[in-house]
């Protein structure tokens, strides 16, 4: 799917310098961080990885692992379960840490900003770097509408165009018709792979620039699971993705390139394709084949 | 020939069965026995008792003449109990917020648990010494206030919300809290806008079961705020309350001041039937089943 305002979009990205993240001592950047932004479909920035290494207290799930993301491309992680995908996938926005006795060490770069550097806010990351989750999970206590808005009022953006940012996010979940007329109705009420579209529709309306998703596609009907991945191929125009996926057909149909991990480690990173024609390595070449799951 | 039989159930079983349901079933009619001897008496001789000038009238304490009714002792219990509520449902959210927000299985929360557990076993007349000793005898802001019993009261309740409240908190799916952090939230936003709201109903509902609760108690009133007849919307001066009238009517030598004590028991269990009925709805409506 080739997009022909792309090229237009990196342009005008170009002479207003990419914003930073904030560092926690500095309120006064904060403060700037949320001025009145409308979130404006913007380009997806590329996310590095330098010799990770992540630990669930003396476990040690994540080996040296070291890989690039390229902007406003489609990068699937496979692998068996238990391979690390997904905790690297929370490396990316430091949600690992939220996990007791979790920790991580090496380098993880959105662009050329450190997310692990000394005093960067973790909010701030988070709103650059959006996450979808395996099971959507509306907030049970919010309409549609606040479900979406949400992601402005947790994120403390303020003095932003609420409505016209709720319906742009809408519209960019491809949810818009489906629920405009019943926008005050409780989000839970809505089918599963309306309600995951619900919460894409939420981390889209913080205006991030990497969306990583953990399997969001597990949980719903192959219709449902269709929709979510002509989305992606949609979102990619504007936002880097990162999928978690255990399904390899999924891998195949909506990403650029993919990348296998087994216990722990990267084994191969290729451009789609090539993973699944021609691997590399035997390892791959099993799982890809369906040797082992 | 290998065919299966079905069998029918043996004799045997079939009187077995028949004793251990006979036996448990005696056994909880048995334990009703007392609670049904309790509501009947009340009901008997408590509804002998109400009178419109009996919920109109404060007590009149003369020996002779108009007894009185228990007017000031329902207003003295609604606000005891509403300022004890004020001071123990915010700290005691505060401390399961705290434990399981913030505190999750570190030494000190598992400490606070702990201590938590042993105040919700502390007897009543444990908390009405104390302020007895704190604040009484100590004579911080006169002797005898309504103030007093309800921190006394407020002591009582802090446990039982803290606890009943922990449980709620721990039943908020951590998806939700994922992805509220994951959306760039700072905890105390994703505390104040995702995890209270979601737990409300359940909060309401520990925070009710806690009320009910001190609203029976004398104790911890019998040394605090003490008794008068008068009524008095000043918290800062003594106050009647439904436990101590019927403490005090019980031990009289007239029929007519035990049947008052009556009165004002039956009145107590409906206003605590009350709220509990209220946490109960409230509880249904909730999202959240343990």
């Amino acid at each position: 799917m080739t997009n022909p305002d792309a090229p237009e979009r990196v342009m005008s990205e170009e002479p207003t310098s990419a914003p930073g993240l904030a560092q926690t001592p500095a309120p006064a950047a904060r403060a700037a961080a949320r001025a009145p932004t409308a979130p404006i479909a913007k380009t997806g920035r590329s996310m590095t990885l330098g010799g990770l290494n992540a630990y669930y207290g003396a476990t040690h799930a994540i080996k040296d692992v070291s890989l690039h993301y390229p902007a406003n491309e489609v990068t699937a992680m496979i692998g068996p379960s238990g391979c690390g995908k997904s905790t690297v996938l929370r490396c990316l926005n430091r949600m690992h840490e939220e996990i007791p006795g979790a920790r991580a060490e090496g380098r993880v770069a959105l662009d050329d900003l450190e997310i692990y550097g000394d005093g960067v806010d973790v909010t701030s990351v988070r709103r650059a770097i959006g996450m979808v989750f395996q099971k959507p999970n509306p907030f049970p206590t919010m309409s549609i509408f606040d479900n979406v808005a949400a992601g402005l009022k947790l994120a403390g953006i303020k003095g932003a165009h609420t409505k016209e940012v709720v319906e742009r996010s809408l519209r960019g979940a491809g949810l818009w018709d489906e629920v405009k007329d019943r926008l005050s109705q409780p989000g839970m009420g809505l089918s599963g792979g309306q309600q995951q579209r619900l919460c894409i529709a939420r981390t889209i309306a913080v205006a991030p620039e990497v969306i990583l998703m953990d399997e969001p596609c597990s949980a719903l009907d192959p219709i449902a699971t269709l929709k979510i991945e002509e989305l992606i191929l949609e979102l990619k125009r504007d936002f880097t993705i990162i999928i978690v996926t255990h399904n390899m057909q999924q891998a195949a149909r909506v990403s650029d390139t993919t990348a296998f991990f087994y216990l722990g480690e990267l084994i191969e990173h290729a451009p789609t394709e090539m993973l699944f024609s021609t691997p590399e390595h035997a390892r791959t070449e099993e799982y890809v084949t369906g040797k082992f799951s | 020939m290998s065919a299966t039989t079905l069998q029918g159930i043996s004799v045997r079983r079939r009187a077995t069965d028949r004793v251990a349901r006979g036996v448990t079933l005696a056994l909880t009619l048995l334990a009703l026995v007392p609670l049904f001897l309790v509501l009947y008496y009340l009901l008997k001789e408590g509804l002998g008792a109400f009178s419109v000038h009996f919920f109109t009238t404060d007590p009149t304490g003369r020996f002779l003449g108009d007894p009185g009714g228990i007017r000031s002792a329902i207003v003295g219990t609604a606000i005891i109990v509403a300022l004890a509520t004020a001071i123990a449902v915010p700290l005691g959210i505060g401390v399961a917020l705290y434990l399981v927000e913030y505190g999750r299985r570190s030494f000190f929360a598992n400490t606070v648990r702990y201590f938590v557990d042993v105040m919700t076993g502390v007897p009543s007349v444990m908390f009405g010494l104390f302020i007895y000793i704190v604040l009484v005898v100590a004579h911080i802001g006169g002797t005898f206030a309504a103030w007093k019993g309800s921190v006394a009261l407020a002591l009582l309740m802090l446990p039982v919300v803290a606890r009943s409240s922990e449980v709620v908190l721990n039943l908020v799916p951590n998806a939700l809290r994922e992805s509220a952090l994951a959306l760039g939230a700072p905890r105390w936003r994703v505390i104040f806008r995702v995890v209270l709201p979601t737990a409300l109903p359940g909060l309401m509902t520990g925070s009710m079961l806690a009320i009910a609760r001190a609203a029976g108690e004398t104790a911890p009133l019998l040394f605090t705020v003490a008794f008068v007849n008068g009524i008095s919307t000043d918290v800062g001066q003594q106050m009647n309350s439904l436990p101590l009238q019927i403490f005090n009517d019980v031990g009289q030598a007239q029929d007519r001041l035990v049947q008052r004590a009556w009165g004002a028991a039956l009145t107590l269990v409906l206003m605590i039937l009350f709220v509990t009925l209220i946490a109960r709805l409230v509880q249904r409506r909730s999202g959240l089943q343990p």
